[in-house]
């Protein structure tokens, strides 16, 4: 039996997967995902490396492309040709491993460019809006460093920043700790962590499995391109059901 | 002999043989007649002699036509790298065709053709008289070989620099002038600067074409100087050309030399 949370009554989830399947060639990464985000939930997705969780991820926003399946990100599907991309990512904030902030900008530009760009905000508005996320995330001080003058933390932390000044509807965390040295990964979960409190959707692909028990109102074990298991983190960390999960969590536990 | 010894004679008589040979030329070579064919007194005279038309026309028009030609071989260049890397197959396989064909051919042939196969096969001279069609011609050329620094310039910008961009919802115009093309430059200043020099010394096939008086460029006007004016009959105005090349070329090698030591210390 697995536990799931349902959405609110009325509400559409925010992100929901159906029959998903991703293919390199004759690769199979994905096997058929069903998966879904209800609205200011938390839901946070292990598996070991290649079970196809970052795949997953990255399909939520097309930056890979579905082979065959539905996304639906508030109830529209983004495969169809009629459907605006571009606006749905804008609405979607992402996180990478690698940081990918743009070195040829300041901190505070790294902020207002796409803000200028895809929202069409004045300077004073997206400059304003820029520094109040900074302020979240800690980082005043730095707007006008350049990225390569920051630790890995910092710059990952300026990357949330960066995504949250679109004010976007859901975050996706592409395993954002992954990259970091180990003191440093605990500023960057606690950015994480507030913003969680404060109601904002996310998808976390991670293996801080401290996060996920604390944080994460739902918890998605992947492995070999299928869903294993999933319900609630505390019943899937402390009593896995399924051997494949229980083999995984006595590796990483 | 020990063979500390033994390398020590080594070095002292190969700075023997060195001594040796640079005095026996000294003394055998006849330096007035050597000063007199290659650094002539009434040539080399700063009011009287070549160095005004050297510098104030040679050097000036060789500048500018250098500056015409990179300026021009870039933006074609820029066109050809993105047509290059273009989703649409066609923009891809014009775009490879043109950078095969002009990198395989020489400059001067294409220069030549500008200038005198147009006007004979289509009656129709391109702007700028034979100076113009020159510079078209180097342009094509130059444009074929900075697509492809600029090609590899674009490649070298990580794929997640594109994805961030397009993630946080820009278009893939914006993504390609705000993000990538800003880095790519970056990447391609040493490799342009190459190219640069490349084109001061490509402009000296324009004495081939022939041109006004006023119109001619370093290598024509040194030419020129070596049948007629103060040091006619000799080979001074060519050294002068010479050293006047290097005041420009050596520095932007050198500089090239200095920005790939510090892009290869910048740590990303």
């Amino acid at each position: 039996m697995t536990a799931s949370v349902q959405p609110e009554p009325g509400s559409l989830p925010a992100i929901e997967v159906r029959g998903l399947h991703k293919h390199y060639g004759r690769h199979e990464v994905l096997k058929g995902i069903d998966f879904h985000v209800a609205a200011g939930q938390v839901v946070c997705v292990i598996g070991p490396s290649g079970s196809g969780k970052s795949t997953l991820l990255r399909c939520v926003n097309r930056l890979e492309e579905p082979s065959a399946g539905e996304i639906l990100i508030e109830g529209v599907d983004i495969c169809d040709r009629k459907v605006d991309l571009d606006e749905v990512r804008s609405r979607i904030g992402m996180v990478f491993q690698q940081f990918n902030l743009f070195p040829h900008l300041s901190v505070l530009k790294n902020l207002t460019l796409a803000q200028r760009s895809v929202r069409g905000r004045g300077k004073d508005e997206a400059v304003r809006i820029a520094r109040q996320n900074l302020a979240k995330v800690g980082l005043s001080e730095k707007e006008s460093a350049y990225p390569a003058h920051l630790s890995g933390g910092q710059q990952q932390r300026v990357a949330i920043a960066r995504a949250l000044s679109m004010n976007p509807d859901m975050m996706l965390f592409d395993e954002p700790t992954s990259a970091l040295d180990p003191e440093l990964v605990g500023d960057v979960l606690g950015v994480m962590k507030d913003l969680a409190q404060e109601g904002m959707t996310m998808m976390v692909v991670t293996h801080e499995m401290g996060f996920a028990r604390e944080v994460g109102d739902k918890l998605v074990f992947m492995d070999g391109g299928v869903v294993v298991e999933e319900g609630l983190p505390v019943d899937v960390l402390s009593n896995p059901q399924h051997e494949r999960t229980q083999s995984f969590l006595s590796k990483v536990l | 002999m020990t063979r500390r010894e033994r390398a020590l004679l080594v070095q002292v008589s190969l700075y023997v043989v060195l001594a040796a040979a640079a005095i026996t030329l000294a003394l055998v070579a006849d330096w007035s007649t050597i000063r007199q064919n290659f650094w002539n007194p009434d040539g080399v005279d700063w009011a009287d002699g070549n160095w005004g038309d050297l510098i104030g026309t040679g050097l000036v028009n060789t500048v500018k036509y250098t500056a015409i030609a990179f300026a021009g071989g870039l933006a074609l260049g820029l066109v050809l790298a993105l047509m290059r890397l273009s989703p649409v197959a066609p923009y891809r396989w014009l775009a490879t065709a043109y950078i095969e064909f002009f990198r395989g051919l020489p400059a001067l042939v294409v220069m030549i053709f500008m200038s005198f196969g147009l006007p004979i096969a289509f009656g129709w001279t391109p702007p700028g008289g034979t100076i113009g069609a020159g510079l078209i011609g180097l342009i094509m050329v130059a444009g074929a070989y900075m697509a492809e620094t600029l090609r590899a310039g674009i490649q070298a910008v990580p794929k997640g620099q594109t994805e961030a961009a397009r993630s946080l919802g820009m278009r893939p115009g914006a993504t390609t002038v705000k993000v990538v093309l800003p880095q790519a430059f970056r990447i391609v200043i040493p490799p342009l600067t190459n190219e640069f020099v490349l084109l001061i010394k490509d402009t000296a096939l324009l004495f081939l074409l022939g041109a006004a008086a006023s119109e001619r460029e370093l290598t024509s006007v040194a030419r020129d100087f070596l049948s007629s004016g103060p040091s006619s009959g000799t080979a001074t105005s060519l050294i002068q050309a010479a050293l006047l090349y290097l005041i420009i070329t050596l520095p932007l090698t050198q500089l090239v030399a200095w920005l790939e030591r510090r892009q290869r210390k910048a740590v990303r």
